[in-house]
């Protein structure tokens, strides 16, 4: 199927990333080529088949239930673009 | 190109136990080269003065006896791995300024080991590509050339900088990391041996993610002994790494004998490819012959599912990729771009900050993994995995191990396949499946195309059967004589 303009758009909303309206015919284009070839995968009986969801063969393991020193705060702020007084600083979300 | 330089990882960390020249002197001399060899782009950060100190800290630990399997060693890191205070970018600019406040488990376990960081190389903008066209630090020159020709080749991708650092004799090895054949391919566009362990045989904790199912770290390096001393020290349980597989590490370098007597050497039909270069053929059938007259067994196996695989990679890894990167939103690190509104913020900062392939497989990913689409392509490339995972397993109950060639042609030069995705993708053809099964794979320069470029045969093995699989290689390593040298740009490497 077809991938249009208006799903390009809806596309890079939801992957939160900005396309400029003049940019959306070239990438639709480009999206359209690689799913089109994905598409002969439909040519593949898959009925019954498990899907994969980890390719070596173990149970997740579980971690015992201790206290572990907490990465510090001055730590986890060293690379952001903006802090205050110990908060990541992010433009106003609530009036 | 200066004799400290010239050796293997092995060598040198012999000589330097008998003392025939400090780990100062080893370290200077690769810091000379890697000055000379700046030309070719493979470092994106040097981080020389820290090499200086780590090699004499090295040369009192040799003198006092306690030196450790890479002492003294200098190695160039993947710009993927989190390395402490240094830049790690992933040579993206979206992760402008970056410095981690950790370490990553594997670089750990090198300098727990006495190894010298040269700096961090570069490499596709998060490991998506296979030219190593795709990085925010410019491309990576391949310091082979063409015979009569000086147009700049790639030297493949992602690991694009560590392959090109390791054949420009920057460094004695290379960390990368192979999501569809990033270790692999490189290796054999730059004449080295690259191996991809098993999926959880190396943590991953501390590498910046791409494809979580599929990445794995794992060494490039100029010879097959070099990359069992460097799996000894990456490989192992981690329990920061929920997939890292509790299981023992074995000596990887007790039985490189190169004894293939009895070896039962699996040739898949199916990596026969319609349009592939006849010096690829040639090669691939020198290989097994190779094999067959050493004694080893050859037996043609079918591997069916072998043309979906990339296909399949190419649902499975964007998906991945577009989980991964939603955590680049420039509020924790990195780039931002400012704006009123927190969506758009988002959305203009990751616009500027990822480059034109990265968008384009965080969209795919995002478009397969979206309401209504999610069973059609994401849970059907999970079942085709399955399936491919299913003919390797099917087929190792006849072989020890399986011989294909690593690339479908020499690396080619920076321009070519540029403009159509899939052509580039193509480059994995012979790589990715054995990504989609989880098994390990090294390539091993086997011999040079028409034009003098390397050439690189694949050799796959079971899950965690590393040694049996360094062993196969390092008969054909003893096999192929390969003794060529890149004549190219920058590294003073005639």
């Amino acid at each position: 199927m077809a991938i249009d303009k208006a799903t390009v758009l809806h596309i890079a909303k939801l992957a939160r990333i900005e396309v400029a309206d003049e940019a959306t015919d070239g990438l639709a284009k480009e999206l359209n080529v690689i799913m089109d070839w994905v598409e002969q995968l439909s040519e593949v009986d898959t009925d019954g088949v498990e899907p994969m969801t980890s390719v070596v063969d173990i149970t997740l393991p579980l971690r015992t239930d201790e206290v572990h020193a907490a990465v510090q705060r001055d730590e986890l702020l060293s690379n952001a673009p903006n802090t205050d007084n110990g908060f990541f600083v992010v433009p106003k979300v609530v009036e | 190109m200066s004799a400290l330089t010239a050796l293997t990882l092995t060598s040198a960390r012999a000589a330097l136990d008998k003392r025939e020249f400090s780990a100062r002197e080893l370290t200077d001399a690769h810091i000379e080269a890697a000055e000379a060899a700046r030309p070719l782009n493979a470092l994106v950060a040097e981080t020389f003065d820290l090499a200086r100190e780590r090699a004499d800290a090295a040369d009192k630990r040799l003198t006092a006896g306690e030196g450790g399997l890479l002492e003294g060693m200098p190695l160039a890191i993947k710009d993927l791995y989190c390395t402490k205070g240094v830049h790690s970018a992933a040579c993206s600019h979206i992760l402008d300024g970056f410095k981690p406040t950790y370490e990553s488990t594997v670089t750990a376990n090198l300098w727990r080991e006495g190894a010298v960081m040269m700096g961090k190389a570069n490499m596709d903008e998060f490991a998506m590509g296979s030219a190593n066209v795709t990085s925010y630090y410019g491309n990576v020159i391949n310091p082979w050339q063409r015979q009569g020709d000086n147009k700049p080749l790639v030297p493949g991708g992602s690991s694009g900088g560590s392959a090109a650092a390791v054949a420009a004799r920057i460094a004695l090895a290379a960390t990368g990391t192979d999501t569809g054949g990033s270790i692999r391919q490189p290796a054999a566009f730059c004449g080295l041996v690259g191996l991809k362990p098993t999926y959880g045989r190396c943590s991953r904790w501390g590498i910046i993610a791409f494809a979580s199912s599929l990445d794995q770290a794992g060494p490039l390096t100029r010879s097959v002994e070099d990359a069992a001393l460097m799996l000894q020290v990456m490989a192992g349980h981690d329990a920061k790494d929920s997939t890292s597989v509790n299981t023992p590490v074995p000596d990887y370098r007790a039985e490189l004998n190169g004894d293939v007597q009895g070896l039962r050497v699996g040739v898949p039909a199916e990596y026969r490819l319609d349009d592939m270069p006849e010096e690829i053929e040639a090669l691939w059938r020198r290989g097994i012959d190779w094999y067959k007259d050493a004694g080893a067994e050859i037996i043609d196996i079918s591997l069916p599912h072998t043309k979906y695989s990339l296909p399949t990679y190419y649902i499975v890894a964007p998906a991945e990729c577009s989980s991964n990167l939603a955590r680049y939103d420039g509020v924790r690190y990195g780039l931002r771009e400012a704006d009123d509104d927190l969506t758009h913020m988002y959305e203009r900062s990751r616009a500027k900050g990822f480059g034109p392939e990265v968008q384009r497989r965080i969209m795919i990913g995002t478009y397969v993994l979206s309401a209504g689409y999610y069973d059609a392509y994401y849970l059907k490339a999970q079942k085709l995995r399955t399936l491919i995972a299913r003919d390797f397993s099917q087929a190792f109950e006849k072989v020890d191990v399986v011989l294909t060639p690593t690339a479908p042609s020499a690396a080619f030069a920076i321009g070519e396949k540029m403009d159509d995705p899939i052509a580039m993708y193509l480059n994995d053809v012979f790589t990715v499946p054995a990504s989609m099964a989880g098994l390990p794979g090294i390539s091993v320069p086997a011999g040079l195309s028409s034009e003098g470029l390397p050439l690189g045969l694949q050799l796959l093995g079971q899950p965690f059967d590393e040694a049996r699989l360094l062993n196969a290689a390092r008969f054909m390593e003893i096999a192929a004589e390969f003794t060529a040298t890149p004549s190219g740009l920058g590294g003073g490497t005639s």
